[in-house]
This record gives C-alpha cells, structure tokens and sequence, in this order.
C-alpha cells in the first residue's frame, strides 16, 4: 500500500504534464493552420 | 523560416501587420512563393500564411500600406484584400474556451476513473475513503471549470424564465457533486464523482464538434469576404492624395478611384471615363459604362481607368447601408428559430425532473429514510441526464457537413442544417444564381491561332469580358501565345503585336446585340458574342428538388424577357423586376401561408430576401453581404449543391431523430433500476458510455452518403 503514496502523484503528475502540454501548444497557436502545416513539408528548402 | 531582409542603416525602423485574405492559396507553392518573394520586398520584414484561413500576415514597415503590399501580391499572381484586425477573433476565443474545458474534463476524468475502478474491484475502508477524498479533490476545480459553460447558459435561460438543454445538465451535475461530497464526508459506499466528471466530459465532446464545424466553415466563407471598400484615397488641397478608411469619410470629399478597387461610399463621377462593375449591387454582369455627372455606389468595382468621384452619401447612408439595414430586420425573425436539441429538452427536462420528484416521495411515504430517498432521486437524475442526447445532434451535424463540404457546399451551422431540411419551397434569383453571372464568349469561329492570340493579349486584363474569354479558353486547353507591346485603352480594349502584326481585341465596329468584342488580326476580324449561361445542370437540380417534393420558382430583379427565356427553359414559374422590398414582401406572404420557403440567390439586392427566408444557399461569387446572409454558400459551376443539401439535411435530421430515439431508449431501460435504488456509479457510467458511443457510431453513417448518391 505504500506504494500508492507514490504511484498516484507519479500518475497526477503525468497527467497535469499532458494538460499543460496541450494548453501551452493551443497557446502557441500550433492549431491555428492544420492544413497549411500538412502542405508545408512539401516545400523545398535548397534555393534559400 | 526566410531570411531577414537587410534594411537601410540608419533608418528607424517602424513595423506594423497587416493581414491580407488571399483566397487563391490552394497548395504549397503558393505558400513558397508568397513567403519567400514577399520578403524581397523592400520594408517586407516576413510574410506567413495560414493556409486553413487562406490568410497573410506580413509585417512590413510602416512605409508600405495596403495599396502597395497589394500590388506586390498581385505581381506574384495573387489577388489580394486587406482585411480588418482578425474579425473570427471572437468566434476563435470561444472554440478554445470550450476546447480547454474539453482538456480539464478529459484529464479529470481520466484519473478519477482511475481511482473509481479500484473502489469497484473492492477497496473498502480507510482506502475507499482515500480515494473518494481524492476524487473530491480532483473533481471539484474540474467540475468547476469545464462546467461553466453549461452553468452559465443554464443561468442565461432561468434568468429570462425558459428552460434548454443545460438546465437539466447543470442540476444534474450539481447534485451528483454534492451528493458525493456528502457520501465522501460520511464514509458512504458510493460517491459520483466519475459520472458528472464523464457527463461533461462527453458533453463537451459534443460542444467543441458544434464550434469546429462552424470556424471550419467560416474560415470558407471568411476568405471570399471583405471586397467592399474599406478605405479611399482622398485628394488634399495641395493635390496630393491621402488614404482615408471608410468610416472617416465625409460627403463632399474628392476621390481618387483606382482600377480595380471597390468605392467605399456613394458619389458622382466628377473626371474620368470608364466602366463599373456592379455586380455587388445588383448582380448584373455588364459592366455600367461611367463618365462625368453619372451616379456611383458603394461596392462596385471600377473596373477601367482612375475615376474622380465627389462623395454624395457615406457610411450609414449608403445604398449598401439601406439594403444591409434591411436584411438585419429580416433576419430577426430566423433568431426566433428554437432548435431541435432545445425542443426535445423543454419535453424531455419537467419529465426527468418530475420522475425524480416523484421517487424520492414514493420512496419517503414507503418508509425509507430522507437520506436513502435523496440518493435514489439523485441517481434518476444522473442516469436520465442527456449525456448521448447533448451528443445527438452535434455529432450527426459535424458529419453532415464535412459530407457537404467534399461536395461543394458550406454550411454555417447546426440550426442552418435543421432549417434547409424543412424547407417545402424554392425561390432562385436569376443572374449569378441558375446562370453562371459572368460572361462566356462563343470561341467556335476561332481557329487554334487565334484562340492563342486572344489568350495571350485578354490574359493580364482584369475586365470582365476579357476574364471570361481568358477563361473560356484556358478551360479548353489553349496555350497563350506571345504577344508584346499590350495596351489597354479604357473603354476602348487591348492592342499589342503578335509576330510583327497588330492585333487588338475591343468593341465591335459595328453595334451588336448584347455583349461583343471583336478580335483583330492584322487585317482579319472576328466577332465574338458574349452571353451569360444557365449552369449546366440547373435543370436536373430543378427536378431533384421537385422529387423531393419541392417547388421551385425564379424570382429575379432582372427585366422580364430574359427571365421568362430562363423560366421557359427550365419549366418554372417567374417573376421579372422585383425589388428588393418586393422580394421580402412575397417571402414574408409564402411564410404568412405556412410554407417554409428557401431561398438561393446572390445579389445584394437579393440579401433582405436571403435573410428572411427559412434557410437560405448563395453561390461563392455573391456579394459578401449575400454570404454573410446565406445559411450556406456553393462553391463552383454547379447547382447541384443545392439539391445535395436538402437531401443531406433531411438525413441528417433522421439520424438525429434516430439519435433521439437510442438516447432516451436507453434511460428508459435504466429509469426503473434507479427508481428501485439498484443503480450504482458503475451502472451509471457503463449506460452513459455505451449510449454516447452508440450515438457517434450511428451519425458516422451520414458520412458515407456523400459518397453513394453521386
């Protein structure tokens, strides 16, 4: 049982991660052009 | 991403932004290129596309403006319009709201089920009491962040004394809460926490679906926006010109109209000749020939030579402004629209309640204690919440309309589905609508030659006549040929040289009937007659939707030979100049009749009637007022969308019927055990898990009828 006391923070931990992640990502506006992310590693970068 | 542009030392440098809807961004070299030749640009700091919102940011120094920053687009082949400071802001701001609330529900769902499935394989004791106090724990700043929107609408409708879908909601997840912090305090067996936690959860699944659908498809609609003029340059005593936006324009000021921009308020030609588009206003395609003394409006485009324009009216008193206050009011009445969700919620909500009401008396007069007969009431109420009914009706909605979307259509939101699936009649506009409303040559007399002499010479023109004739010879594949020295004479036409002979394209020698322009080659001429077709298959979409038992009718503002030659083509009853008060008038008679009329139109002078029919489709060439009165805009040649969208509508309101039907089917086989006590926070979260994911599975389904009716 003593394992608990460390077990559920590890998982509260990993999960507050995650939603931190996520919050920090729509903030940075990461969702803001989905579409123009999955064109943009068509172009070439050679002549730059 | 690019490198920076070196600026000229010394000088202080002054950066703004400036956003740009530039809707022919269609594929990565367009991204390329306009993020890479921008730059070249001097004052160009950096460009960045959104490619989902078909928009440019640059940033560029203060000694660029918009005309400028234009031009430089249009130099690299993109038509451009500046648009006002990121106008979906608001919309934006809400769809994350709901988006992060979506977060903190999945996150403490996620972990409160953690810890309820140990308390249900059999943690008991001090262990239970730890977990249950930990659920609390996590639970609570949970249920209070992603509840808000709920409780906020819920508050919203109990304050103006009306019930909707959040009420039951709200009171349902309130109680769940303070029961299980009752249960929690008392060492009780059962606390709830998992199932109001997973009942928001699942409920804003079904609210985040609701808003993309709706940015998805502004974002559409948004990039065809924003062509009315949103700023002049006006002449100064000392005969320089000075860019003022459209709000701060005053009557009486002087102008300078450059070809190809929209005027931003009404005025009277003062110098100049040349020729106004105004298909804005009244959907006509021929351009309007203009000179001194002739009276221009707000919207139109000029399309020849610089004008001088006096302001008569500006702002507010605008022609524009007349028919947009018109399609305000009318629109008023579509607000009162109550949507399927909140009807089924005003049966659905005093029954639940009353079923609750009821056991917990039943349960007191039995001789169970208060206590035992609360949390029976209580288990009604979490068990009857409509956690697969809040998801119903957005999940079939999303599907339907990412169907409609592959098909050509755009549809502004849930209630514009509910309302084209219960239209019973249809009103066309002519011009724009079932034509196509720009002008198409009959290159037949053409040989190859001079098929790829008039490309190369009607290429770079932006008139309309020289735009359809371009278009009508690319799409037959003819390749320009060179042609050097071009002019372009306003009013007049085109001149260059081809292989040392002159060629030229422009009014006819000779006066035609309707629109034509005469092509000449050295010492040959050909005429070239224009007209303005019936889209291709106007006529089928026009028997699709009599089969679906709805009538169609034109209603034109047009003179009333050309009408009746469409009507008798297509075999539909007509009604030539109508204005736009006389349009409202016989919408609002045919509603007066109990129909449910639907209108399809794209002038501006249509928008009063777009927005005060029960739902309304225009085509993506209409004015932005239209658009932005239109449930739904049709993109491309074809009317078929149209017919599309009824019959997706109407199948997506089945589905949702169906949807209905399993929700409450589903509370119907659970009500009894929570009214005999027997249901436990297992039970509660199997039935509100299995009939959510029965719900989306089955709106699913929509998405494969936009591939078989094809």
């Amino acid at each position: 049982m003593t394992g608990l006391a460390f077990l559920i923070p590890i998982a509260l931990g990993m999960g507050l991660f995650g939603l931190a992640a996520f919050f920090w990502a729509m903030r940075s506006g990461q969702f803001d052009d989905m579409d123009g992310a999955a064109h943009r590693i068509l172009i070439d970068d050679e002549d730059e | 991403m690019n490198a920076p542009v070196a600026l000229a030392s010394g000088q202080p440098a002054q950066f703004r932004d400036t956003r740009f809807t530039v809707p022919s961004i269609r594929c990565a070299g367009c991204i390329a290129k306009i993020e890479r030749e921008l730059p070249k640009l001097d004052g160009v700091e950096r460009a960045r596309v959104n490619f989902s919102a078909k928009r440019v940011a640059i940033h560029h120094s203060a000694s660029l403006d918009d005309v400028d920053l234009t031009k430089a687009l249009r130099a690299i082949g993109f038509e451009a319009q500046p648009v006002s400071e990121n106008p979906l802001a608001r919309d934006d701001a809400d769809t994350r709201m709901i988006l992060r609330a979506v977060a903190v529900a999945g996150f403490g769902m996620m972990n409160i089920m953690l810890l309820s499935i140990s308390v249900w394989s059999g943690a008991s004791g001090a262990t239970r009491d730890l977990f249950h106090w930990l659920s609390a724990i996590i639970a609570i700043p949970v249920i209070a962040y992603a509840g808000r929107p709920f409780f906020a609408s819920a508050l919203m409708a109990l304050r103006y004394g009306r019930t909707n879908m959040d009420v039951p909601i709200s009171i349902g997840v309130l109680l769940a809460t303070a029961l299980s912090l009752y249960e929690t305090a008392t060492s009780g067996a059962h606390a709830y926490f998992e199932s109001a936690v997973m009942l928001l959860f699942f409920l804003l699944c079904g609210r985040a679906l609701d808003a993309t659908m709706r940015t998805r498809t502004r974002a559409g609609i948004g990039a065809l926006l924003g062509r009315i003029g949103k700023s002049a340059s006006v002449f100064q005593p000392d005969g320089s010109c000075l860019r003022v936006s459209a709000e701060e324009l005053q009557s009486g000021m002087l102008v300078l109209v450059a070809a190809g921009e929209a005027l931003a308020a009404d005025g009277v030609v003062e110098q100049g000749d040349g020729a106004v588009d105004n298909a804005m206003l009244t959907g006509e395609t021929t351009p309007q020939t203009v000179g001194a003394g002739i009276e221009v409006h707000a919207g139109a485009i000029n399309v020849l030579g610089p004008l001088h324009v006096r302001l008569t009216a500006v702002a507010g008193d605008t022609a524009l402004a007349e028919i947009a206050r018109l399609m305000d009011e009318a629109g008023q009445s579509r607000s009162l629209y109550v949507r399927i969700a909140d009807r089924a919620s005003q049966l659905y909500a005093p029954v639940v309640h009353s079923l609750a009401a009821l056991a917990f008396i039943a349960w007191m007069l039995a001789g169970a204690g208060w206590h035992q007969s609360l949390v029976i009431a209580i288990a009604v109420l979490i068990i009857t919440c409509p956690c697969a009914m809040g998801l119903a009706v957005p999940a079939a909605q999303v599907v339907a309309s990412g169907a409609l979307i592959k098909r050509g259509l755009l549809v502004k939101d849930g209630s514009a589905l509910e309302r084209l699936a219960e239209v019973d009649v249809a009103l066309f506009d002519k011009t724009g609508t079932l034509t196509l409303g720009a002008p198409r040559p009959d290159i037949s007399a053409l040989d190859d030659t001079t098929r790829s002499i008039a490309l190369g010479l009607t290429q770079a023109s932006r008139h309309p006549l020289s735009q359809g004739l371009a278009e009508a010879l690319i799409s037959e594949g003819v390749k320009a040929a060179i042609v050097e020295e071009i002019e372009e004479q306003s009013g007049q036409g085109l001149t260059g040289r081809w292989e040392q002979a002159a060629v030229s394209i422009g009014q006819p020698q000779t006066a035609q009937d309707g629109m034509a322009s005469e092509l000449t080659v050295g010492d040959l001429h050909w005429t070239l007659r224009f007209n303005d077709p019936v889209r291709g298959d106007a006529r089928q979409t026009i028997d699709r939707l009599q089969s679906l038992g709805i009538e169609s009718r034109i209603l034109s503002g047009d003179i009333s030979q050309s009408v009746k030659r469409v009507a008798s083509d297509l075999g539909v009853p007509a009604q030539a100049g109508a204005s736009p008060q006389k349009k409202l008038a016989l919408l609002e008679g045919l509603k007066a009749d109990g129909h449910k009329p639907l209108m399809v139109g794209d002038g501006i002078n249509d928008g009063p009637a777009l927005a005060a029919a029960h739902a309304s489709i225009a085509p993506s060439t209409a004015s932005d007022a239209s658009q932005q009165a239109a449930d739904a805009v049709f993109i491309g040649e074809k009317l078929a969308p149209v017919a599309f969208a009824v019959t997706i509508a109407r199948q997506t309101m089945r589905i949702v019927r169906q949807n209905f039907t399993f929700a409450i089917g589903y509370n119907i086989l659970a009500i009894p055990l929570a009214l005999f006590g027997m249901v436990t926070p297992l039970i509660a979260a199997i039935a509100m898990s299995v009939s959510s994911l029965v719900v989306v599975g089955n709106s699913l389904r929509l998405a494969r009828s936009g591939k078989d009716e094809t």
